[in-house]
């Protein structure tokens, strides 16, 4: 099995497997650790609050954006460009047709490129800010740093490998792939699933209270 | 308690305290540092230290030690925080005590949602279990211990202030009155400070018609338990109401205009005793404004000062009373005009969470305050402002007279709805 066999075969199984199976660990031990209730008499849901909660914060507000603007603009575009490039990527969905059975509509090869360039910008404001913002630098750790990297590789190879010019350049993107898979769940990268509950869990504190900021 | 031990026993608790909500806080958090700039503290004074989240990291170090999921695994690739020590502890106490005001401003901006202020409200019970806490606040839980009063406020105090206002109002207060409708219950600062508001409830409730009284066992609502982090102390303050007023028969307890008092009584006061009360708790601008709805206090000529209103941080933004305040203020002054942000995204006074209580804090509780005061100072030709709630109006007081402003009176609302009140022969005539 030559390289890109491995990394596409093999390695990729393993390393789905563990994404999967150590996503779903932490997010289910988070669920188990559970929170005691409340039995102070409710004035409004808790339910409605979570989801509340989880699409309130979707949303920038308007007195802090003057003074959050850049990450707001570097957050949006990362994300926004992240997520187009990933699930409409004409690569992408053939290669979940290949798992999965499943297909939908690819964007056009000038819409995947325009969204990997803003993904990448969006990407590189917020860490250049990860390094030159005292606040951002202060709280800072390896993790943060690494996750960064990591996601960055696997865009930058990514886009190298549009091109299908070279099957090894599928392969260091697959590669890349493989071991985000693998750190992606021991890292701050879980935020992607872990918010939910964040916001979650303030918005039903809030939504008892009959109200949410 | 040697040093590793109040180590330990601070991280026991933190882990104790740890729960599935904390723990989606800890997990959710991507360091990304908006919080800071809706922290009056880092606003105030651009140190990053300041920064909410940065507040609670020797917490987040414990867990990610010792409880989040997968940290086993972490482990064996070396991959753990190193243990928290006594040292790192006593580095973050002033961020934990002196510059959260557990004010919820920072959950606004939050894209994660997190409830920075409640961690803080936990990590303090770490704290105050290892006795790594200010002494200003001790000296208030020393008062407690022996008065029931974080200022010291004997009910023989209290007596007097009851009789001086019947005096001055010429309205008789019942005190320890069986089977009464409501009980109130007041802050320290409200009955040493503000004695006038004692008057004010009783000119308003005789007006309404209300049945009401105070106990001389259980008339403190300030509850130094939830600013130290002491559960039990909290509970106890709480027991300690809920005991009256079940005495008494009351239907109501009447929280005061304090900010804290009403979340550690309304909404963590049944959590803490373990069971629902039988009586309902009820804000006093809650009530005001019910009271004025059902026409029992119809308002009369109005203020005519240029008035705006403080919005303080646990009756508001945590506490879920946003329209009561409004309504009451707009048929109460002519011309009342909002701050900038007001409402939910209220800037807080800078001295709430046990700040005020720390005397440690006050160059920094100053220093926040200064973001309040460029808010008042926006608003052109401002002669007053409303402040309901006793500890924050006296942050407000001590910040006007630092910097020198004696042309903006500080007033509380329950006064300003009794001064506003139709007069007996106008709502007759
Ligand atoms: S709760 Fe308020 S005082 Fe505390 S960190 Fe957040 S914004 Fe600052
Ligand atoms: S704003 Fe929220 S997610 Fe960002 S650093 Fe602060 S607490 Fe963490």
């Amino acid at each position: 099995m030559g390289f890109v066999g491995f990394v596409e075969g093999p390695l990729f199984y393993i390393a789905a497997a563990i994404f999967a199976l150590a996503a779903a660990w932490r997010v289910f031990g988070l669920i188990r650790m559970g929170r005691k209730p409340d039995i102070s008499p409710p004035k409004g849901s808790a339910t409605a609050g979570f989801i509340k909660g989880n699409l309130r914060h979707f949303l920038p507000r308007g007195m802090f954006a003057r003074r959050t603007w850049i990450h707001i603009v570097g957050g949006y575009a990362f994300h926004l460009g992240l997520f187009v490039l990933f699930f409409f990527g004409a690569f992408h969905i053939d290669f979940i047709k290949q798992y999965l059975g499943i297909s939908w509509t690819p964007l056009p090869r000038w819409g995947f490129i325009l969204a990997s360039e803003i993904a990448f910008a969006g990407l590189i404001v917020l860490w250049v800010r990860r390094f030159s913002d005292p606040v951002m630098r202060l709280i800072s750790d390896r993790d943060d740093h690494i996750g960064t990297w990591l996601t960055f590789l696997v865009m930058l190879t990514g886009c190298l490998a549009l091109q299908q010019s070279h099957e090894v350049l599928r392969g260091i993107h697959m590669l890349f792939v493989d071991i985000w898979l693998i750190y992606f769940p021991f890292s701050r990268l879980m935020h992607a699933f872990t918010f939910v509950l964040s916001r979650g869990h303030t918005g039903a504190t809030y939504g008892r209270k009959g109200m949410n900021p | 308690m040697s040093s590793d031990n109040k180590a330990q026993i601070a991280v026991d608790k933190f882990l104790q305290f740890t729960d599935g909500e904390v723990a989606s806080f800890f997990e959710a958090c991507v360091h990304c540092g908006e919080c800071a700039e809706a922290c009056h503290f880092y606003m105030a004074t651009k140190d990053p230290k300041y920064t909410p989240t940065y507040k609670l990291f020797p917490m987040v170090k414990a867990y990610k030690r010792e409880k989040a999921p997968l940290h086993s695994i972490r482990k064996m690739f070396g991959l753990l925080p190193p243990a928290v020590t006594e040292d790192e502890l006593r580095e973050w106490e002033t961020l934990v005590y002196d510059s959260c005001t557990m004010c919820g401003r920072c959950t606004m901006v939050c894209p994660m949602g997190i409830d920075i202020a409640g961690t803080i409200r936990k990590m303090r019970e770490g704290y105050a279990a290892a006795d790594i806490v200010p002494d200003g606040l001790k000296r208030s839980v020393d008062f407690v211990e022996k008065t029931g009063s974080p200022m010291g406020v004997t009910s023989k105090a209290l007596l007097a202030q009851v009789k001086h206002q019947e005096k001055e109002t010429g309205i008789k207060i019942e005190v320890d009155k069986q089977g009464a409708d409501y009980m109130a219950i007041l802050s320290s600062m409200e009955i040493m400070g503000y004695p006038e508001i004692i008057g004010a409830y009783a000119k308003i409730f005789q007006k309404a018609g209300v049945s009401w009284t105070i106990s001389s066992k259980a008339y403190e609502a300030t509850n130094v338990g939830v600013q130290i982090g002491s559960g039990p102390l909290a509970k106890e303050i709480v027991t300690r109401v809920v005991d009256a007023a079940e005495e008494l028969g009351v239907k109501y307890v009447i929280s005061p205009e304090c900010g804290h008092a009403y979340g550690a009584i309304r909404w963590a006061g049944p959590n803490m005793v373990g069971r629902p009360f039988k009586f309902e708790v009820v804000h006093i601008i809650e009530l005001l404004d019910q009271l004025r709805r059902d026409g029992k206090i119809p308002a009369g000529a109005k203020d005519g000062r240029k008035m705006t209103l403080h919005d303080p941080c646990q009756i508001i933004r945590r506490g879920g009373l946003l329209k009561e305040p409004r309504r009451l203020l707009d048929e109460s002054c002519a011309d009342f005009v909002e701050m900038e942000n007001a409402g939910l995204g209220n800037l807080c006074c800078g001295g709430g969470g046990g700040v005020s209580a720390n005397p440690r804090a006050a160059e920094l509780q100053n220093a926040a305050f200064g973001c309040k005061a460029d808010q008042l100072n926006a608003i052109d030709g401002l002669e007053a402002v409303v402040v309901p709630c006793a500890n924050c109006r006296t942050v407000f007081e001590e910040g006007l007279e630092e910097r020198e402003i004696y042309n903006l009176e500080v007033l509380g609302l329950g006064e300003l709805v009794a001064e506003t009140l139709k007069d007996i022969e106008q709502a007759e005539g």
